[in-house]
């Protein structure tokens, strides 16, 4: 519980005494504070850097080395001292988590330091606060990445996913070449018939010799047959690669909008319409624009680079600025030319004839090209033709800036969108664990004090060290607190039980001193209520009744004469919960042998009734049982074996 | 101490029903604490103000923890007594009966039964109101309290809280 809260806690007991009133049945008693000794200075040596602390702070996380008993393996008796050969300044930070509740994170430290060192403090990284929590968490992702390029040369591509589909496996092997030998050929053959299909394209129009009427023809016209099969074998190859594509895609609308796939498509249209349409005459001025679009097979290239992608990516991301350098262009094209025009409007065979015609020269002057074709006569021409030079540098230079830092932003963008969503999900994990870690608490001891009677029977006192973790202060209380609200209800928190195997309701009282008189008052006051609860607890079936007293009367020795219908449920559990006890703890039953046998006595014909009255005496305490059990006379007679197993039942579910 | 994290968690120095539903959704995460904690800002909120001043706090502690038995109930009777007004009735203890169950949560054994409250509430009713009016009025809650020995005892559990 963190701490802030923890502060809380004694203001909700306080109201807590809002519900006595209320409250049925006597509360459990408040957890003293008899264990805790007096709050004594633990001195922690950490490669010869003491530091000194409360022991109380330790013991607020008891799940660590620092808070529970661990610490005192490294317990150094002659300079009562603990010494821990680890790194001093990491533990500064471990240090401060115990005092405040919040574990930060170094920028300075290594990662895997770090990690190794919360490993040997048994300290979660999950802890760490938010303020560092993505800074590690950034720094360890790092780490694992480059652990993984090292890795990656020893060991990729072994069968990791056998189970995929076959169209799986192709989609994967078409984004990403690497992963099968297959892939990769595929990756290279389609890259090669690109560059052969581009090649074609600049080759056929190379003026290649001369044929008999001097003409010079271009390649493409004289090998014509050649140059045909070579573009309609690339043209199949890029038609069954878009097919497969197609096939393969685990969402086809979405990759038919995808650019890529526009690009193979435009890529290879030219050729089809081009095959429709030879015949037609009309077109084929169109036709022969078409096979301009031949030249974007280029693009194509992009899915073989990541970089072409970026780039790509980043132009589309930087249009904002790219518009806005194009505007400013235009705006400075359009002023200079005006200037232009009408300052060389005055000289002779001028060739600024009208403003659109200055645009050439604006541009051509601004970007410092110079072509020479147009220049300026006048002296006002050259003077204004100078200053539009110079501020077509800066006009120019400006921009690119931007568009460079966009680029790399986008880049480390790129790799951070995943590292987003990852984190997230972690974080909405441990916010999970952190609500229900609160509440596990509780349960988590109240099993742990089940098993802590069962074992107490047993006897078997190493078990009992182990289990017996020392819980803080604040955690006894607030369990103290739950325990009251489930006795004000008279319901109770379920509890899984390993132990037991069966859900079993944990309406006890452990973990508390003064246990029997305790329950010599809770006896003394449902005894006081048996005797008006009798009869209808007698023929009553299995009932509900918000006294958890009175509860367990309710499933008394009517039991063994019924066909138990209603409570064959409850019963079969308390059966399945007493064969597993007597299988695993014979012992558990010794302290009460004496009443098994008196109640073997009496209801000898129904054998499960001795079962069921163990299966009921056994769920409460059992410490309590052992002195009242022997201490009660046992009865003769076998009339009075009733009264004595449901005295015996109303005596031990006083709890 | 109190000073110290009472400032610390409620720095304008007054506490509002947020603070107080977010410390029993902490405390009590199993269930629904909300309506629980609403009474008992109510009842800390005595010049109903919609906010708890620190004199409202610790006069409220104070009484809880060191006051007299007669204190307690008294206040135990103020915080049943929804509208203040002198009387518990069948309603109010319903609600609040209601509400200490809703705080335990839907996982419990045995399974919550939908007239289980109201059966509680009878059971108090029973045990208090004397002259069997239907209401419960403080010196019919006081006297009965004071008979029985349970509620007596677990008067002084939370004494050494603070």
């Amino acid at each position: 519980m963190a701490a802030g809260v923890a502060a809380w806690l004694p203001f909700a007991r306080a109201a807590a005494i809002g519900w006595m009133p209320v409250a049925n049945c006597p509360m459990p008693l408040a957890p003293t504070e008899k264990n805790k000794r007096q709050d004594e200075l633990i001195i922690l040596n950490v490669s010869g850097r003491r530091f000194q602390t409360w022991r109380t702070t330790l013991e607020r996380y008891p799940d660590t080395l620092l808070g529970s008993t661990e610490k005192e393996f490294f317990f150094n008796e002659d300079t009562k001292e603990y010494f821990f050969d680890r790194d001093p300044e990491v533990f500064r930070c471990i240090l401060n988590f115990y005092r405040t509740g919040k574990l930060h994170y170094p920028r300075y430290e290594c990662i895997s330091a770090y990690d190794e060192e919360l490993a040997f403090y048994g300290i979660l990284p999950e802890i760490i606060g938010d303020c560092c929590y993505e800074e590690y968490k950034d720094r360890k992702r790092e780490n694992a990445e480059r652990l993984m390029d090292d890795n990656d040369s020893e060991n990729n591509q072994e069968g990791s996913m056998p189970s995929l589909s076959f169209r799986q496996t192709m989609w994967r092997a078409f984004e990403n070449p690497h992963t099968s030998t297959l892939a990769l050929v595929f990756y290279y053959v389609t890259g090669f018939f690109i560059a052969v299909s581009v090649i074609t394209n600049v080759v056929e129009t190379v003026p290649c010799g001369t044929v008999p009427g001097n003409k010079e023809l271009p390649c493409g016209e004289r090998y014509a047959v050649a140059f045909f099969c070579l573009d309609t074998a690339c043209v199949m190859i890029f038609t069954v690669e878009y097919l497969l594509r197609l096939f393969a895609a685990p969402s086809r609308y979405r990759f038919i909008r995808s650019v890529m796939s526009i690009i193979d498509v435009v890529a290879i249209m030219p050729y089809y319409i081009g095959l429709v349409m030879t015949n037609n005459e009309d077109v084929s001025g169109a036709f022969v624009t078409l096979r301009v679009f031949r030249v974007f097979r280029i693009f194509k290239f992009s899915r073989h680079s990541q970089g072409l992608r970026i780039l790509g990516y980043t132009l589309k991301s930087c249009a904002s600025e790219l518009g806005f350098l194009l505007f400013s262009l235009t705006m400075a094209i359009i002023i200079f030319a005006t200037v232009m025009f009408y300052a060389e409007k005055g000289s002779s065979a001028s060739k600024f004839t009208s403003i659109p015609a200055s645009f050439w020269y604006t541009i051509v002057t601004m970007t410092t090209l110079g072509y020479g074709d147009m220049v300026p006569k006048t002296i006002a021409g050259k003077i204004f033709g100078s200053i539009c030079s110079l501020s077509g540098v800066l006009v120019i230079a400006l921009p690119v800036p931007v568009i460079v830092s966009n680029f790399s932003r986008i880049y480390h963008q790129n790799q951070r969108a995943d590292k987003r969503r990852a984190q997230k999900k972690a974080r909405l994990a441990r916010i999970r664990v952190a609500k229900t870690g609160s509440s596990n608490a509780y349960l988590h001891s109240k099993r742990n004090g089940l098993l802590n009677e069962a074992l107490e029977l047993t006897g078997s006192t190493e078990e009992e060290q182990h289990m017996t973790k020392g819980t803080s202060l604040i955690e006894s209380q607030h369990h103290h607190l739950l325990h009251c609200l489930e006795k004000t209800t008279g319901l109770s928190y379920l509890v899984d039980d390993p132990l037991l195997s069966v859900r079993t309701s944990t309406i006890k009282n452990h973990e508390f001193i003064d246990e029997q008189l305790f329950e010599q008052n809770c006896m003394e006051s449902s005894m006081q209520n048996y005797p008006s609860s009798r009869s209808p607890s007698l023929s009553s079936h299995h009932g509900l009744s918000t006294s958890c007293c009175s509860r367990r009367n309710k499933k008394t020795t009517h039991l063994p004469n019924s066909s138990v219908p209603a409570t064959r449920l409850r019963s079969m559990q308390e059966l399945s919960t007493i064969h597993i006890q007597c299988s695993e703890q014979p012992s558990l039953t010794t302290s009460r042998s004496s009443l098994n046998m008196k109640s073997d006595d009496g209801l000898r014909p129904n054998c499960k009734a001795a079962q069921i009255t163990t299966a009921i005496i056994s769920i409460p305490t059992p410490p309590a049982l052992t002195p009242e059990g022997e201490s009660r006379p046992t009865p003769g007679s076998p009339t009075n074996i009733p009264t004595t197993t449901t005295a015996n039942i109303v005596k031990v579910s006083a709890l | 101490l109190v000073f110290y994290f009472f400032f610390q968690e409620c720095p304008s120095g007054v506490v509002n029903e947020e603070t107080f539903k977010e410390i029993y959704s902490q405390f009590f995460p199993q269930g629904d604490s909300t309506t629980y904690a609403h009474f008992l800002f109510n009842a800390f909120d005595t010049d109903h103000n919609g906010s708890v001043s620190f004199e409202d706090f610790v006069m409220g502690l104070s009484i809880l923890l060191r006051g007299t038995v007669q204190e307690k109930l008294n206040w135990a009777f103020n915080l049943y007594d929804i509208n203040k007004d002198g009387y518990i009735t069948k309603e109010e203890m319903l609600d609040i009966m209601k509400a200490i169950y809703d705080m335990m949560g839907k996982c419990t054994y045995p399974v919550l039964k939908e007239d289980a409250p109201r059966q509680h509430v009878e059971t108090f009713f029973q045990k208090m109101d004397k002259n069997k009016d239907g209401v419960v009025t403080i010196d019919e809650f006081i006297e009965s309290c004071q008979k029985d020995e349970n509620i007596m005892r677990s008067m002084q559990l939370f004494e050494n809280v603070i």
